[in-house]
């Protein structure tokens, strides 16, 4: 087998690319230069009450901008298609861009669907109009489609935990030297120092990330919204008790934090079992609270939705905090827990370390905005027609302040998960929690950091694929915030 | 004002109880303490010998008694053995019965003995503390300038060509941390595949002798995580002010457009962005510890990464108390400096 270049037999597009990169960067500098220096467009009215704008040189450089641009996407969907048809004729490129079929075919549905019904989905739909919000959502959804078809084993070509002799540290393209049957011929992105394929393990990375970034999030959210609503509708000591436990969490630098809750020792005194089971509480009592507050003048409705849906949740929770029949299960004493055969899924203690610890440093903050936005909300009339009516504090706090203070929670959410995949780099990084040959990004780049002066694959693939899924997060959440804001 | 002070630093002496509190017993649990005992004692303890050991050296007594040792409240614990050797929570190597203090901690200026050092916890955090605040002196340097001149562009017009490409720039460097921006950096200025060579690649000779060439990578790679979000607000408190009613009297009286920019907008502008770059700090604590592991910068951030990593319990302790200490100080200087720079609260 011949090693893969970069671009195989579509080389012939790189010039052009080039080409139109530099147009790209030469009119976006002139267009800066040009909004300082040249003059604004005139606006005339018309007698018949139109307005004409004259474009001017200012409409040039937008134009020469817009074009570039344009140039630039065409050019790289040329590489995506073509890369697709050739496979590793085309190269690295083109054998990466058949790998991700899948992905692409989602992404088109995805995003055919949503354009074509985008005045009916709402907030969701809005964000079609915003290119900032497309971009970002464009490489959120790119990264959770390859962890979810990443994690079917469609992607990968190769066993992220395998290593294979003869290729340590092997450059990008690299072939097997000994193929078996049904083997991929290549290292597309090489190999790392244990001889694992590179490209697999970032695939495998993304999946780590999409599972536990976005849960966390999602209970730091539950944890702060229970907490920080009747802080901020309440009042009073209970909001000085609470406000000074969450500065008292944020006073702490997160690494430190990390180093005390996310080693070993820690872990087999069950310190983050007892955290877990506080912290997961939160979201049963607020999905019991949000029911109980809305149908609590129906009781022939409430009480089976209740027994229903808290029943699913208290399973849940018991099989989330229980491992192997306990709860706890230290050397000197255990808690009994759910019996294994009605235990839905264990979580390994590393994870289950790390999720806590990220939903314990986020929930602070989620519960100081929570608090503000009751805060100022509470004063709002639609508030005091509500207690007018005679609406208990829970429904107003769930039913009342909570929707409208959607919005910049929304946006927040958007940004929490991209810090929290930050954190999980980071703990990745320090190598606290999950396995060492865990293909999680942080992990892999602290291993790849080592030889970096000689040899960059290893560490680049999943530092560049961390940028990029955190700053889809913030695209994501800017648009968001955007189009929130025009209505 | 006085009362307002007063209570805060009450509040804040609280905070830092419970706090060290807390790290006091997450260090002392015991699966640490027994770590502790291999590595001092023997590898191949008993669990029997390990609590005799422990015992003996008094971390069998309540959490509290100890915390208030360390602390220097409650007399410290010394024990003689059966083959004569004198330990305790004061006793360093070599001292006597007679020469060891009865109070020994923090309120006495004793911050114990490093067991990964063999040295004196003190010393090690005030040399470490040393190098790393160098190294924040030149990333504030560089970064609150930068971030502030950002953020004002940005935000002098809302919407312009400068605003979004600079908000652009502002979001991407949010969204590199640093261990990313780090490995990049070091990928292409260091690396001799790329062959750009520039800068070095590791920042150890950076303490004794520090030049552009070996300290400006860690420096840029701090400055850059933190300068994106103090921009982003500097933007927003930017926009803010411009669409203010006195801005746009000024405007209208004729004031140029720099004028208006420079003595009408930028002081009002600035308050908020003060406050956010005083809370940076315990961020910028977190970029210190990943970039001086990154480049091999014997700081605080290492020393906190070797003490947590060889269970240095009283290293660890220290280094806690720093920074917490550190970020709760920044706390009450925003919170003042809010105060003091905005004339509306000032004044009521």
């Amino acid at each position: 087998m011949e090693p893969l270049s970069w671009t195989g037999s579509i080389a012939f597009l790189n010039p052009l690319l080039m080409i139109a990169i530099a147009a790209l960067v030469l009119s976006i500098l002139i267009w800066i230069v040009g909004s300082i220096l040249l003059p604004e467009e005139q606006v005339s009215v018309n007698a018949d009450g139109t307005v004409a704008a004259s474009g001017g040189i200012r409409g040039l450089t937008q134009q020469a901008l817009r074009f570039s641009f344009l140039a630039c996407v065409g050019l790289a969907l040329a590489y995506l298609v073509l890369g697709i048809l050739m496979g590793t004729s085309a190269g690295i490129i083109g054998a990466m861009s058949q790998q991700f079929l899948p992905v692409w075919v989602a992404l088109i549905i995805v995003f055919a669907m949503s354009i074509a019904f985008k005045r009916r989905l709402g907030l969701y739909g809005k964000l079609y109009d915003s290119p900032i919000g497309m971009i970002g959502f464009g490489l959120v959804t790119f990264w959770v489609f390859t962890g979810i078809f990443g994690a079917l084993d469609l992607i990968v070509t190769h066993d992220p935990l395998v290593q294979v002799s003869g290729m340590k540290n092997k450059v990008p393209g690299t072939p097997l030297p000994n193929l078996e049957e049904g083997e991929y011929a290549w290292y597309l992105l090489g190999g790392d120092n244990l001889a694992r394929d590179v490209f697999s393990r970032m695939v495998k990375g993304a999946w780590i990330v999409v599972q536990i970034a976005p849960l966390a999030t999602l209970f730091a959210f539950m944890v702060g919204i229970t907490l920080g609503l009747p802080a901020g509708y309440y009042g009073g000591r209970l909001d000085t008790f609470l406000s000074f436990l969450a500065n008292l969490i944020l006073a702490f630098p997160v690494i430190l934090l990390f180093y005390l809750l996310v080693t070993p020792e820690i872990v087999a005194t069950g310190v983050p079992n007892y955290m877990a089971a506080v912290l997961f509480v939160f979201p049963i009592l607020f999905i019991g609270v949000l029911l109980n507050s809305r149908f609590y003048t129906r009781p022939n409705f409430r009480t089976p939705l209740l027994i229903g849906v808290l029943g699913v949740a208290i399973w849940f929770y018991l099989s989330l905090i229980s491992t192997g029949g306990y709860v706890i299960n230290t050397d000197s004493y255990r808690i009994w827990g759910l019996p294994t055969y009605l235990d839905l899924f264990d979580i390994p203690g590393g994870i289950l370390v790390v999720f806590v610890s990220v939903v314990f440093v986020n929930s602070p903050t989620v519960f100081r905005i929570v608090r503000g936005l009751a805060l100022d909300i509470k004063t709002r009339d639609y508030v005091a027609a509500a207690q007018t009516r005679g609406e208990g504090p829970w429904y107003i706090m769930l039913w009342e302040i909570l929707p409208n203070a959607r919005g910049p929670l929304i946006v927040d959410f958007c940004l929490r998960i991209g810090y929290t995949t930050i954190l999980l780099g980071t703990l990745g990084f320090f190598g606290l929690g999950l396995p060492p040959e865990s293909p999680d990004w942080g992990s892999t780049i602290n291993e790849g950091r080592k030889l970096l002066s000689i040899y960059l694959h290893p560490a680049l693939p999943p530092a560049l694929a961390l940028l990029s899924l955190v700053l889809g997060l913030n695209l994501l959440a800017d648009g968001l915030r955007e189009e929130s804001l025009k209505d | 004002m006085g009362l307002f002070l007063l209570r805060r630093v009450g509040v804040m002496l609280l905070t830092a109880l419970c706090l060290t509190f807390v790290v006091f017993f997450l260090t002392n649990l015991y699966p640490n303490l027994e770590k502790l005992a291999k590595t001092q004692g023997n590898q191949r303890m008993s669990d029997a010998q390990v609590a005799a050991w422990l015992d003996n050296r008094g971390y069998e007594q309540p959490i509290v008694k100890q915390y208030g040792q360390w602390l220097g409240i409650v007399p410290g614990f010394t024990n003689t053995l059966d083959d004569g050797q004198f330990v305790g929570t004061c006793v360093r190597p070599g001292s006597t019965p007679e020469d060891t203090p009865t109070f020994c901690g923090l309120l006495q200026g004793e911050w114990g003995y490093s067991t990964v050092f063999k040295d004196d916890v003190g010393g090690i955090v005030w040399k470490r503390l040393g190098n790393t605040g160098y190294l924040m002196f030149w990333v504030l340097v560089l970064m609150v300038p930068m971030a502030l001149i950002v953020g004002v562009l940005a935000g002098m017009k809302e919407g312009s060509a400068l605003d979004r490409s600079l908000s652009t720039f502002s979001i991407i460097t949010t969204a590199t941390p640093e261990y990313v921006s780090g490995v990049i950096f070091i990928a292409v200025f260091t690396s001799s595949t790329v062959g750009l060579k520039w800068f070095k690649g590791t920042a150890t000779q950076a303490m004794d002798n520090p030049t552009f060439e070996n300290f400006f990578l860690p420096v840029l790679t701090i400055a850059l995580y933190g300068m994106g979000y103090i921009a982003r607000m500097t933007r927003a408190s930017m926009t803010e002010v411009m669409t203010a009613q006195y801005i746009r009297t000024a405007r209208l009286k004729g004031v140029s457009f720099p004028n208006v920019v420079m003595k009408h907008a930028l002081r009002n502008a600035l308050i908020a962005p003060f406050t956010v770059i005083m809370l940076q700090f315990p961020w910028l604590l977190n970029g210190v510890v990943i970039v001086e592991t990154l480049f091999n910068y014997k700081g605080f951030g290492w020393a906190l990464v070797q003490a947590a990593g060889n269970n240095d319990i009283q290293l660890l302790l220290a280094i806690s108390v720093v920074s917490v200490f550190v970020v709760l100080v920044t706390q009450l200087i925003s919170d003042i400096g809010y105060v003091y720079l905005n004339p509306r609260i000032r004044i009521s």
